[in-house]
């Protein structure tokens, strides 16, 4: 156990503030595109249903917007407080790529927004569509630039070092390094699943609370099949990106692996307690050869272990075992958890298509099909895309220790001389902060969840009877 | 006072100190007014308030990001200088942030939660709007103190917090003054009449410690020609703080004529402020310990950031002029439809 000295303590402040933050980008960066994707379908249909999904959806997406922005300033201000060493090392490549999304991205997200938001009756519908548009690439490139800067800390190139102090070479090679790509791919389609989720689970409460409107159903179908279709892409993506990070880095892969020694016809292992003091795994139970069947695609192929990382001195130069084990298994348990409703839930809808209201048209899927016990099912789904996309991030960033910059500087080195009670006050208080504003933030999306069902979704707040309206609206559905 | 234009080691920096500068003076007015806003918000009745919000609510994204443009030119083009600085104001730079949070999430909640959490949100967003003032007022005053930290500078420190905040408030009231009609807008001139004293106070605090801090900016403000080449700068304020004064006792005019110009020159004052401020500190970033041509990041890196800021700074300009042009008028409640 690591005594809670300033380093550790700055790296749990950082990790609790980009925690925080990167819950909120991963709605916002799919719910722009997805806003968008209601915005044309009004403008095509002249449907009043999707424009309720789009004003229904815009509030949550100015909310989270709002979440992201004031808790990603805090980011950027954190590298100077927290991480000075960072800056002088890599700050001719970081700062750059920073300045890149600050004016590519931000600027625009920020100013559209407002736009978006507030501006349907005064601007023509061109310009509100336009900008919409322009809201959710923003949020996108914001996403590129930041994982390009990300992805470069963990697989490094195009650079040199001089006197200590990276300076760039090759730009191109910067931007487009090794496990970009992979990153930037898991981390789209991941926001995309998040939103897919939340959909689904917001408007599966929403049903269950009695909404039966149209537009409850569109966006339960929307968001079941949009997470049914992306969750094998990310799977897919995911063995990619994991091929990619055994060649760059090893021992994060042995890390996720729980495999201490190197060796042929490696085990994959399901459960274990990994032991840093013994260096072994207490408990475990292991499939025979499946580790490197995965990794090598071959059952007796060779599979890197965590002693080849610990240097003649002792000092261990691989990250903590058991959170890039455990952060691990509990991504690919969550994804598992996604492929099974979306499937089933499509499946549902697709087996009782007859049931459908409109049943004198063709449809494919009737929202009708799903039980009960599948919305009460889908309602804690809602935020599983949050649990994933976390210990997806844990998994790579813990898996990235004991180095800040791959091979270049540890982040021991980073850390900024600050009295360690000085970290610890101010990470009491940002913990306080952030647990009232999750609060607030999960409250506020029910509570426009449950106005919206009782058919009060206009800007009029008439709360004087919520309490008989709550009882009536959680009658059942039919 | 200019680099050499000829050497880029030279002038990047240099332009990139004038970029940052730039940015830290548009945000102080931009979102100067939007804390301002926030400061005033408990004098203001419940219909008032919304109106408040609806003055603000299309801009304080995009405000706030001149703030994240700043730091992050601080932090890519003099990345030792925020280390330095911002290790040096840990605390104060943790209570405006969290302050931004708060001002941040109120905005949204306030109009999303329960009705009987309004009140509440109403409140941190005061709260929040208020703490990042003071604290963003403490910091400049450390930053002037050279970023020591004794009993003295903090008191300097608690002085230009004050100050500042005060400052906010009257270039919030004078916002208000143009967004806003009937009973706010008198509430407004009144906010900004008893808020003057703010700016009068901050700045001639700070323009009287800056030379007495340090003898090189006594110098540079004092010897001759140097003196006689700056004089318009405290001349001008002056002058401009009178204008205003005069102004704003006869306000609102008739068919609510030049409602914009207590705006426009208390921009123009905080604008000459800062430039005095600026020419202070020149050509250091760390006060009186790192200038700016010693904390450069290396010339390629900065060279690849101004090529794209010639291109996206007039971009972000322009569309933010849409913005403003799209909001303009008389502000009411904010509606999604």
């Amino acid at each position: 156990m690591e005594a809670l000295d300033t380093l550790m303590l700055s790296r749990i402040q950082f990790a609790a503030n980009i925690s925080f933050h990167i819950l909120f980008p991963t709605i916002t960066i799919a719910l722009g595109w997805v806003l968008f994707f209601f915005r044309v379908r009004f403008a095509q249909t002249s449907d009043e249903k999707w424009m309720n999904a789009y004003r229904f959806w815009v509030k949550i997406f100015a909310l989270s917007f709002a979440m992201g922005v004031v808790s990603g300033i805090t980011m950027s201000f954190q590298f100077g407080t927290n991480w000075p060493g960072f800056m002088e090392t890599v700050g001719n490549i970081a700062g750059p790529l920073l300045a890149y999304e600050v004016m590519t991205a931000f600027f625009l997200e920020a100013v559209f927004i407002g736009i978006m938001l507030f501006g349907f009756s005064r601007v023509p519908g061109w310009l509100h569509m336009l900008a919409t548009f322009l809201v959710a690439f923003g949020t996108t490139m914001s996403a590129f630039w930041i994982i390009v800067l990300n992805s470069w800390m963990h697989t490094p190139q195009g650079f040199e070092m001089v006197d200590g102090v990276a300076f760039a070479t090759n730009w191109w090679e910067i931007i487009f390094n090794p496990s970009m790509p992979y990153r930037f791919a898991h981390m789209m389609i991941a926001s995309f699943l998040t939103v897919a989720f939340l959909i689904a689970g917001v408007s599966a409460l929403r049903r269950l609370m009695g909404d039966g409107s149209r537009e409850v159903k569109t966006m339960l179908k929307t968001g079941l099949v949009l997470g049914a279709m992306l969750i094998p892409a990310q799977i897919y993506v995911g063995d990619l990106h994991g091929l990619n990070t055994k060649v760059y880095q090893p021992a994060k892969v042995a890390a996720m692996e729980g495999n201490w020694e190197t060796g042929t016809n490696v085990p994959l292992i399901l459960f274990a307690l990994p032991n840093e003091e013994t260096r072994s795994n207490d408990y475990e139970i292991g499939i025979p050869g499946l580790a490197s069947l995965i990794l090598t695609h071959s059952w007796d192929g060779e599979v890197v272990g965590l002693n080849e990382f610990v240097e003649e001195d002792g000092t261990v130069m691989h990250p903590p075992v058991a959170p890039v084990f455990w952060s691990f298994r509990t991504m690919v348990g969550t994804g598992m958890a996604m492929l099974a409703m979306s499937w089933l839930g499509v499946f549902l809808m697709w087996k009782r298509r007859r049931m459908h209201d409109a049943s004198t048209t063709k449809h494919w899927l009737a929202v009708e099909g799903l039980p009960k016990v599948m919305l009460y099912a889908l309602v804690p789904m809602a935020f599983s895309g949050w649990v994933a996309t976390l210990a997806g991030w844990y998994t790579t960033e813990i898996g990235r220790q004991p180095w800040l910059v791959n091979g270049v500087v540890t982040t021991a080195e980073a850390v900024a001389q600050v009295p360690a009670g000085m970290v610890a006050g101010t990470l009491v208080g940002y913990l306080v902060a952030y647990a009232a504003l999750l609060f607030a933030y999960i409250s506020v999306i029910v509570y426009l969840a449950r106005k919206a069902a009782r058919g009060d979704d206009g800007r009029a707040i008439d709360m004087e009877h919520s309490g008989k309206a709550q009882v009536a609206a959680l009658q059942p559905a039919e | 006072m200019f680099p050499d234009f000829a050497n880029p080691a030279e002038w990047l920096p240099w332009a990139f100190a004038s970029l940052m500068g730039f940015s830290i003076l548009v945000y102080v007015v931009l979102d100067g007014f939007d804390l301002g806003v926030g400061i005033l918000f408990p004098l203001a009745d419940d219909v008032e308030k919304d109106k408040m919000i609806g003055s603000i609510g299309p801009f304080w994204d995009a405000n706030e990001t001149w703030l994240v443009l700043a730091v992050g030119l601080l932090l890519v083009a003099f990345p030792t200088a925020h280390g330095m600085i911002l290790t040096a104001l840990y605390l104060p730079v943790f209570i405006m942030l969290i302050g931004l949070i708060l001002r941040g999430v109120a905005f949204e909640f306030r109009a999303k939660a329960h009705a009987k959490h309004k009140r509440l949100w109403n409140n941190l967003f005061f709260a929040g709007s208020t703490l990042t003032a003071l604290s963003q007022g403490f910091m400049l005053g450390l930053y002037i103190m050279g970023l020591e930290q004794t009993l003295a500078t903090y008191a300097f420190g608690a002085l230009t917090a004050v100050a500042l905040a005060v400052g906010y408030s009257f270039i919030g009231a004078t916002w208000l003054i143009h967004k806003a009609e009937g009973g706010l807008q008198l509430k407004a001139v009144q906010w900004a009449k008893e808020s003057l004293w703010g700016i009068i106070i901050g700045i001639g605090a700070v323009s009287l410690a800056t030379p007495l801090v340090s003898t090189r900016i006594f110098d540079r403000w004092l010897d001759f020609p140097n003196a006689f080449y700056l004089a318009p700068i405290p001349i001008i304020s002056l002058v401009l703080v009178v204008v205003l004064w005069r102004m704003i006792r006869q306000m609102p005019f008739e068919n609510d004529a030049r409602s914009w110009l207590p705006f426009a020159v208390s921009t123009a004052i905080f604008a000459l402020a800062y430039i005095g401020l600026a020419y202070s500190f020149y050509p250091y970033v760390v006060p009186e310990q790192l200038t700016i041509y010693e904390a450069a990041a290396a010339p390629e890196s900065l060279m690849i950031i101004l090529v794209g800021a010639c291109f996206v700074v007039p971009t972000i300009a322009g569309y933010s002029l849409l913005a403003y042009y799209i909001f303009r008028g008389k502000a009411t409640a904010l509606r999604y439809d």
